[in-house]
């Protein structure tokens, strides 16, 4: 079974880069997709990451001020 | 063959610097941050990369505060033109280049209030800035190291005396980046223009702005809009960093050779970098001092970069860089360097001076040559 993931929206492909680069860097798996249809209709990127590293990644997002547009559960 | 004009651009890049370019070009170059495929998000991560090692040479927390321009020309025009409105009045020093003096003297004649600070000792052009503060003062913009004789001007103490007036501090960094540490907080820089095809031994076409965190960047227009790959569904220009000044496709081929640059110097160090090179320098300095019919144009503080600009006396500086060229095959740069200002504030205007500027490939050997070349064109012209 596929564990549950989310995907985390942001304002410019900059900023996924950014998270991306920071989450690498904690040896979280992460990975830079498009945006979903449904979710957006801007053509560009956003993070997929595990719930279950979520803690970790809202730290960073805390520690760096990063802002995003929204978290949400991705379906495949 | 002796390149000594690492001043006007430095040569020749580390082969890394080609290398990363041509592997951005075979293998990476799709449209960053435009499209999501795998080659798109390859290119900008490539590009993010170079804004993260210049935010850590700088000492910049945020690397999304890096903002890519054409070279320091165009990331000063953008703040000086940006920021600047007719009332406000900025101070800056005789020893600007043209980057920083003709966006100045053009917005002059639509209402801007221009004080030129005289170079001098460190203490007293601190004094002289500090007494040239006005109600309006929105600006202070001050040339890090000076591209004519290597001048390091004191931006701590400058910056300093900005932020307790509220005043915001740039510099032009063009010539500091990568052989100078710099520390946008220690030295008390609001906001920094850099080059990359200097002293960060990038290729030509790259540069930018180190905006510090804290500065309200929104106080500052952008000179061009159009598509950033963000907000797409908007039709106004998104409001924050880099995207609100970073318009249009950027120079991912150039920025990877940038930061291959970047990586290269920072494994040298860039103090160790200073000292080797300011010591190519002295050891040339020391030779032209102690020569009769020769004149030195000495910065007026302690440290410099390894620039020395000199005149043999009966000779016009073009004339001794075209025998240097042709018969020594060395290779320096005469004239004024795009810095009529500087040449006035030192007493070498309008003749200009023999500018020779040191880079990391440069060698004992090289000033050896370079000195005898010297000695013999004093001797025979
Ligand atoms: C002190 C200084 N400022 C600005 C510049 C402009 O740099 P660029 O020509 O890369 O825009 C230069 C070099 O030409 C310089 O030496």
């Amino acid at each position: 079974m596929k564990e549950a993931r989310s995907v985390i929206l942001f304002y410019s492909s900059s900023a996924a880069l950014k998270m991306e680069s920071l989450a690498k860097s904690e040896n979280l798996v992460v990975k830079l997709i498009p945006i979903p249809r449904d979710l957006s209709s801007d053509c560009g990127i956003c993070l997929l990451v595990l719930n279950d590293d979520m803690e970790e990644i809202k730290t960073i997002i805390d520690n760096h001020r990063i802002e995003y547009e929204g978290i949400h559960d991705y379906m495949v | 063959m002796i390149y000594v004009d690492n001043a006007a651009t430095s040569f020749p890049k580390p082969g890394e610097v080609g290398r990363a370019m041509l592997d951005y070009l075979e293998n990476k170059s799709a449209n960053p941050g435009r499209s999501a495929h795998r080659l798109s998000i390859e290119a900008g991560r490539a590009i993010y990369r170079t804004r993260e090692n210049l935010a850590r040479l700088l000492d910049l927390k945020d690397p999304l505060r890096i903002v890519f321009c054409l070279n320091a020309t165009e990331a000063l025009n953008l703040v000086i033109r940006g920021f600047l409105e007719p009332g406000m009045h900025v101070i800056t020093s005789s020893m600007e280049h043209n980057s920083v003096m003709r966006p100045l003297r053009n917005l002059e004649k639509k209402g801007v209030e221009i004080t030129v600070i005289r170079d001098k000792e460190d203490e007293l052009f601190i004094n002289d800035l500090e007494k040239s503060i006005k109600k309006n003062t929105a600006l202070i913009l001050l040339n890090h190291a000076s591209n004519v004789n290597g001048r390091i001007f004191p931006i701590k103490s400058a910056g300093k005396i900005a932020e307790k007036n509220g005043i915001l501090f740039m510099i032009d960094a063009a010539q500091s980046a990568g052989c100078i540490p710099i520390d946008m907080y220690e030295d008390n820089i609001n906001i920094l223009a850099f080059t990359g095809h200097k002293s960060l031994y990038g290729p030509q076409g790259t540069g930018g702005l180190a905006i510090r965190d804290d500065v309200d960047f929104t106080r500052i227009k952008t000179l061009k809009t159009g598509g950033t790959g963000s907000k797409s569904e908007k039709e106004e220009q998104p409001t924050f960093l880099p995207d609100m000044f970073e318009s249009g496709t950027p120079n991912g081929v150039g920025l990877s050779g940038l930061n291959a640059g970047i990586e290269f110097i920072t494994a040298r160090k860039i103090n160790e970098i200073h000292d080797f090179e300011i010591s190519l320098a002295h050891e040339l300095k020391s030779y032209l001092k102690k020569s009769a019919g020769i004149t030195i144009y000495e910065p007026l503080s302690e440290d410099s970069t390894a620039t020395v600009s000199f005149n043999i006396d009966r000779l016009p500086s073009s004339k001794v860089a075209m025998i240097l060229d042709e018969k020594y095959e060395i290779m320096t740069r005469a004239g004024l360097h795009c810095a009529p200002s500087a040449h006035k504030s030192i007493g070498s205007f309008p003749s200009g001076t023999v500018r020779i500027s040191f880079g990391i490939f440069n060698t004992y050997e090289h000033v050896e040559k370079l000195i005898d070349a010297i000695i013999e064109i004093s001797r025979d012209f």
